[in-house]
């Protein structure tokens, strides 16, 4: 085990080479662009042992992902807010074809209107998908889960693919301190890939010829069975991860402070983080607040949710807009309540496009809570935009 | 090489969904007599995607992954690279797509994957349109065309396709057809041989988009090569070699049979004949195809030079 | 070898979508007194669906021949006619 202070992208990039995929096929874009570029140096010198297909689409990169993955090896790719839309077709392909590839998606706002800062919007979006989602807080949380979602995808009960997404340069540019665990433990705890369904000569089977209306619906139902089974696995992964290297950042919620707590902040990513700092400040002026972080938004931590909300108030902080609509976990806080529970539930929109969320925003979007000033819903220190 | 000596095996299994007729289905009986069992194919969508069959059951003997509509060549990036990782690179990947998913929607995945030396062969099967969707126009629907998409005739040529792929300089191409069936097989061959990205295009005159009955498929595929509108030839290392009927043109040895017994036997140039005689866009095919074969000489014409 | 997983993987067979013979309005009627196993029939049936035997004569399978007439239309002989189906 040794410490390396490196950036999230450097820090994905260590993981992704430790965990030995044999293809990697991506395609550049910010801020996402380091994890890719240090991918092709361990390739090109040696350190990873892979191919490494400098595709030039990201449609193309998750459609030679499917190939590679269907012809039978572990397979990685990256991505951001335009590339993810771009391939948004065949990240359904992937999740319908039970592929277990593995990618990074660096949260960054969608455009028109370029801009390349931290936002979730590309990634919730994406939600429908099938692939299962985690949420990341810290570069150490970024190096674990990459691995543990290797472990993950290619387990027998789930072969879903898996989202590894952390936020826009605040994660993905700032350097934290991280353990690094040995190669052969690495190699202990991720064997090698050995896949459940293949394209080989030997034993010729065709995959995704035409499919009738009742087959359609079987196979939807067997992946979602698959992601119910993922709330069942990730926790035991993570365990089995903390058992082996010591590190643990929660399972399929982080519970920071919840227990006696009468108000709790819902969030993920590095709103997430920073949300442990005000509960920390606000515990200290005696308020009993709590953090439930979550950091797995597929498959909805359902009873999770259920169970932390019971006698509570709970506060969601959404850095992603289903407009017309809500914030992605908002709106399937409130879903996972209903009928459970009537703890009330307040919905903030914050830090969209990248502006800056501080624990001192919290701490007061918490206060407006606590003395029952807040909308049900609220977006956060709006600002008038222009027109003449 | 004889007829009989074509391997016996049939992968391609009878019982397909294919029309009656289908030069798709013959173009890829044969391909893949010529590639053997050990391939690996990726078809995206189009008419093939559907001429497999309905799941849980397939008519082909080897593994296929079906693919989105633009993605065929990525997808054969991917398993081209992992074949690679598993020792097998002995085993050919092919894309069998067709012109819409190549000429089209697919042209950047094929230039993509033919720029970085992907080990694999593109096949194009071109029954010039949309045909899985309904005979809508594609960018190799030659000029003049019926279709769903234009029902006057199509006012634009079709793409110069090979001669984008040359302009790849992969090390190997080729112009086929069913109609010419040792010819097919032999280039499937050839292609197979070498390492790096290979390219074959196969016309494939669909009798239900083109309007013509369906037992003359492979006749009408003899009348497109014979009138030059469909070209054999091979290009290896950037060197081009015409063959058959083609080399005959070429060569001024035989003159190709006038356009115009091509386009009256086929319903989707029915508006050039009836209720009147469309002079100009007889001529503009004419001239085009003039061009077309103008430069084909050129091109060999350099070659014998030494350019 | 089957796999498992529950995704659209479909198995290699003949006659994948049923008895396509049934699709026929004509038939090819073989004469081989006629044929001299130039297997031309053979190469150009877009089915498969005419066998090839050890000595290279052929045989018509009907059960799966879809009775589109390019074997009858390419036999230099005219050994192979088409028939009303029924007839």
């Amino acid at each position: 085990m040794k410490i390396v202070m490196d950036t999230g992208n450097r820090i994905a990039a260590k993981a992704v080479q430790m965990a030995r995929p044999e293809v990697i096929a991506a395609y550049p874009i910010t801020p996402q662009t380091v994890v890719v570029e240090q991918l092709a140096k361990y390739v090109q010198s040696g350190e990873l042992d892979a191919e490494y297909i400098c595709v030039e689409s990201e449609h193309s990169a998750m459609a030679a992902s499917v190939g590679a993955s269907a012809a039978g090896v572990r397979v990685f790719t990256a991505t951001s807010s335009q590339g993810l839309l771009l391939m948004h077709e065949m990240l359904h392909w992937a999740a319908l074809a039970r592929l277990p590839i593995v990618m990074v998606n660096v949260n960054r706002a969608i455009a028109p209107g370029w801009n390349i800062w931290a936002d979730e919007t590309d990634s919730v979006s994406q939600r429908d998908t099938g692939w299962i989602q985690f949420y990341c807080s810290s570069n150490q949380e970024i190096f674990n889960t990459i691995i543990q979602a290797f472990k993950l995808a290619e387990s027998r009960e789930i072969q879903l693919p898996v989202m590894v997404n952390y936020d826009a340069f605040i994660l993905s540019h700032t350097s934290m301190p991280v353990e690094v665990p040995e190669q052969k433990d690495i190699d202990e705890f991720l064997p090698k890939f050995k896949p459940f369904w293949k394209l080989d000569t030997e034993n010729p089977v065709t995959h995704g010829n035409m499919l009738s209306q009742e087959d359609h619906m079987g196979m939807r139902y067997d992946m979602h069975l698959a992601q119910e089974n993922a709330k069942r696995l990730i926790p035991q992964i993570a365990k089995e991860w903390k058992d082996k290297f010591g590190s643990y950042q929660g399972e399929l919620i982080e519970e920071y402070r919840c227990e006696d707590a009468e108000f709790i902040i819902t969030a993920m990513g590095a709103i997430g983080a920073e949300a442990k700092v005000s509960v920390d400040e606000l515990r200290g002026e005696g308020y009993k607040v709590g953090l439930a972080r979550v950091r797995v938004l597929r498959p909805f931590p359902e009873e999770e949710i259920q169970r932390i909300a019971k006698g509570k108030t709970l506060l969601v902080i959404d850095r992603n807009i289903s407009v017309g609509s809500g914030g992605g976990v908002f709106t399937e806080v409130k879903s996972a309540l209903y009928g459970f529970c009537d703890s009330p539930v307040y919905g903030f929109v914050a830090g969209l496009g990248g502006k800056d969320v501080t624990y001192e925003d919290i701490e007061d979007m918490v206060r407006r809570v606590m003395d029952k000033k807040a909308k049900q819903t609220e977006w956060w220190d709006l600002k008038e935009i222009g027109g003449s | 090489m004889a007829i009989k000596d074509l391997p016996r095996e049939e992968i391609l299994l009878s019982g397909s969904a294919a029309c009656p007729g289908c030069p798709a289905s013959l173009a890829l009986r044969i391909v893949l007599k010529a590639l053997g069992k050990k391939t690996i194919l990726v078809i995206p969508a189009c008419c093939t995607s559907i001429i497999q069959g309905l799941y849980p059951k397939t008519c082909f003997n080897v593994p296929v992954l079906n693919m989105a509509f633009e993605a065929s060549a990525s997808a054969a990036s991917g398993i081209s690279a992992a074949m690679k990782r598993l020792g097998k690179d002995n085993t050919n990947v092919v894309a069998w797509a067709g012109d819409g998913g190549t000429y089209d929607i697919g042209i950047q995945s094929l230039s993509g994957a033919l720029e970085r030396l992907t080990n694999f062969i593109y096949i194009c099967y071109n029954n010039e349109m949309y045909s899985n969707t309904g005979i809508q126009r594609s960018g190799a629907t030659p000029y003049g065309a019926w279709t769903t998409t234009t029902w006057m005739g199509k006012k634009e040529h079709k793409k110069d396709f090979l001669e984008i792929v040359r302009a790849h300089h992969i090390p190997y191409l080729a112009a086929a057809s069913p109609s010419y069936p040792q010819d097919l097989f032999k280039k499937v061959q050839r292609a197979k041989s070498i390492k790096g990205p290979k390219y074959i295009e196969i016309l494939a005159p669909c009798p239900a988009g083109w309007r013509f009955p369906m037992d003359k498929t492979v006749e009408l595929g003899r009348l497109a090569v014979e009138t030059g509108a469909w070209v054999l030839y091979e290009c290896e290392n950037d060197v081009l070699t015409f063959n058959a009927r083609s080399k005959l043109i070429l060569e001024g040895k035989v003159e190709p049979k006038p356009i115009e017994d091509y386009l009256k036997v086929q319903g989707r140039f029915r508006h050039l004949f009836k209720p009147n005689k469309d002079e100009k866009c007889i001529s503009e095919i004419e001239r085009y195809l003039r061009v077309v074969w103008n430069r084909y000489r050129k091109q060999v014409g350099e070659q014998h030079k030494g350019n | 070898m089957k796999y498992e997983t529950k995704t659209t993987i479909s198995y290699p067979m003949v006659g994948a979508m049923g008895k396509t013979g049934t699709w026929r309005d004509f038939r090819p009627e073989l004469d081989k007194s006629k044929c001299v196993k130039c297997l031309i029939c053979w190469v150009y049936c877009p089915e498969g669906a005419i066998k090839r035997e050890e000595d290279d004569s052929v045989s018509i399978d009907y059960e799966y021949c879809k009775g589109c007439g390019i074997c009858a239309n390419e036999c230099p002989r005219k050994a192979i006619v088409m028939e009303r189906e029924g007839k």
